[in-house]
């Protein structure tokens, strides 16, 4: 009997994905120029990224927006970071799943996944509860970066951990071998070889986090802000005065989805074009954050490739 | 209950009878001269699994050892004891001693400083595996962790460690390259350097050629043999007639067991043990 060399299914199934992936991209690609055209009349206009909002919508912009979405990402990427890849490491490579600390870290390590599905709406109340009413923070900029770490936080380590757990065993032996601690080869090979996983992870993160409105809203976050946080730019030595950087850090913000969603659920026509302006200009924000970070995690991968 | 007991029995049966090989006089020989580890009774545990069984056995100063027998003998195992390199996984427990002369630190008592035996009990590996980094920084990384902060301390030994491994005349133009830029058999070559740039006293080989080509392996095994006028080899290996080229004594090892340990030549060509003589002569293996 003669086989064909492609079956049905051989030509079927790349069709079927093939279509799949377009209607995926076209909803997306739509998306994108309607609100470009939508918006167009004030993505081209100045002013509008050097305006704060107003009643009047051919004077409103997005100033407070931008800048708060920047301030409250470098946040939530510092703080995600910071306690995100420690807890990676830890769990990769100094858990000892022994005894009853090895209890609580094997809970730990099953809840990192569950975490990552917990609708972002209760860690605004959480946030509300701990940062807010507990230490403090108010509804600043301080405490809407460490919502959104939380929120990043899961992403992060599971990343971290993946990225760790690509290191060949060989290299780690290496080092052990000619007589290195746990904490030099966690500094010296662990970390740099991994950053481009962890990188990975922070894009994931960082997408996710700079579109939410949900728990910035339950922490309080504004929708009307006509004003910007102080500089802590000074023009005597240093040049960067500390009182004014808690300024900033405890003062109140709104981002841009906040922003957006304010400006469409106003009566007037003119205002859904500031929405659809600042739509677009939170989408290539967006892309440009990916691009950053895609940038140099590729150049962290040349590097490492076994 | 019956069979319990019988199953019983010819477990006993058997250990009794691997106890009776391991004592047999002849077949554990005492190398003369002086001896730069002793392994006495040692029984080695993962988790609940015995992987070396009453390992009894003397590692002569300066003298190239190997230990062979089939996958999953022990061999490495054994190995990785004499650098502690099992303590990087959970579950492993040691029995006996291990003495590293002339001072006498019990390798196997968890309480010795392992960072040190380490330094002193060099290592390479069966797959070359250095370091992403330049292929200075690879044979310095040793000296670093060690503490040597003198940087023109580091960079005479860095290249007499690559003039040792015979290296440097491929290497000295392009120091600051990547390490994996190099072939297998010059990053093998460059692992030993790694490894002897700290200078220790032993160097443990793990099947260091099992991953090259025929011409790569050749001059590793030369360089072993080099090695020898510095420091004390261990290697481990599959391939028999390496075992016979470069090696003065050689350990035969099956099912955790040290079989026989004698005078490479001996071994080769009159073995005492049946074992042995089966498995030189391929007819399991």
């Amino acid at each position: 009997m003669k086989r064909k060399n492609t079956s049905r299914p051989d030509i079927l199934f790349p069709i079927i994905g093939a279509l799949a992936f377009l209607i995926v991209l076209s909803f997306l690609f739509t998306l994108i120029i309607n609100l470009f055209i939508d918006g167009l009349e004030k993505i081209k206009d100045p002013s509008f990224y050097v305006s704060f909002p107003s009643r009047f919508p051919d004077q409103a912009g997005i100033l407070s927006g931008w800048v708060g979405t920047l301030l409250v990402m470098a946040g939530a990427i510092f703080w995600s970071l910071l306690i995100g890849i420690p807890a990676g490491i830890y769990l990769e490579e100094y858990a000892t799943k022994r005894g009853i600390i090895g209890k609580i870290e094997t809970i730990i390590e099953l809840n990192i996944n569950n975490l990552a599905a917990v609708p972002a709406i209760i860690y605004g109340l959480l946030a509300l509860g701990i940062f807010v009413y507990r230490f403090k923070f108010g509804e600043s900029i301080l405490t809407a970066g460490l919502t959104l770490s939380i929120l990043m936080l899961p992403v992060i380590v599971v990343n971290t951990r993946e990225a760790i757990r690509r290191i060949p065993r060989d290299i780690r032996e290496g080092a052990y071998a000619v007589g290195a601690t746990k904490w030099d080869t966690v500094r010296d090979h662990i970390l740099p070889y991994s950053l481009g996983g962890i990188l990975t992870g922070l894009i994931i993160a960082a997408s996710r986090a700079i579109g939410e409105t949900a728990p910035l809203i339950t922490i309080g976050a504004l929708t009307f802000i006509a004003f910007l946080p102080p500089s802590p730019f000074t023009s005597d030595f240093p040049f960067i005065s500390v009182d004014k950087i808690w300024e900033v850090f405890m003062s109140p913000f709104t981002v841009l989805p906040i922003q957006i969603f304010n400006w469409v659920s106003r009566p007037q026509a003119a205002f859904q074009v500031n929405a659809a302006a600042a739509g677009f200009i939170l989408l290539i924000l967006t892309v440009l954050m990916n691009a950053i970070a895609y940038y140099f995690r590729q150049k962290v991968r040349r590097k490492y490739i076994w | 209950m019956v069979i319990g007991s019988m199953i019983e029995s010819i477990k006993n049966f058997f250990s009794f009878t691997a106890e009776r090989v391991s004592e047999m006089g002849n077949a554990i020989q005492k190398p003369e001269g002086e001896i730069k580890l002793e392994v006495k009774d040692l029984n080695f545990y993962y988790g609940e699994f015995r992987a070396l069984k009453n390992i009894n056995l003397k590692i002569p100063t300066k003298k190239i050892t190997a230990l062979i027998g089939p996958s999953g003998c022990g061999k490495t195992t054994l190995l990785r004891c004499f650098n502690r390199m099992h303590d990087l996984y959970p579950g492993s427990r040691y029995e006996g001693d291990i003495i590293f002369h002339p001072e006498g630190i019990n390798i196997a008592n968890p309480k010795i400083d392992v960072l040190d035996l380490r330094r002193r009990i060099g290592m390479v590996f069966q797959r070359p595996n250095p370091f992403p980094k330049s292929i200075f920084e690879n044979v310095a990384y040793g000296l670093r962790v060690n503490g040597v902060r003198d940087k023109k301390l580091i960079q005479e030994k860095v290249e007499w460690a690559l003039r040792a491994s015979a290296l440097w005349d491929e290497v000295k133009d392009r120091l600051n390259a990547n390490a994996y830029s190099l072939s297998g058999g010059q990053q093998q070559r460059l692992c030993i350097a790694r490894a002897i740039a700290i200078e220790p006293d032993v160097l443990l080989f793990d099947e260091p050629t099992s991953a090259l080509d025929p011409i790569s392996t050749s001059k590793i095994e030369e360089l072993i043999m080099k090695l020898k006028d510095r420091l004390t080899i261990i290697i481990v290996t599959h391939n028999m007639q390496q075992a016979a080229r470069v090696s003065d004594w050689t350990g035969f090892m099956y099912l955790g067991e040290l079989i026989e340990f004698a005078n490479t030549q001996k071994i080769f060509t009159v073995p005492s043990q049946k074992l042995t003589e089966d498995y030189i002569t391929g007819r399991f293996g």
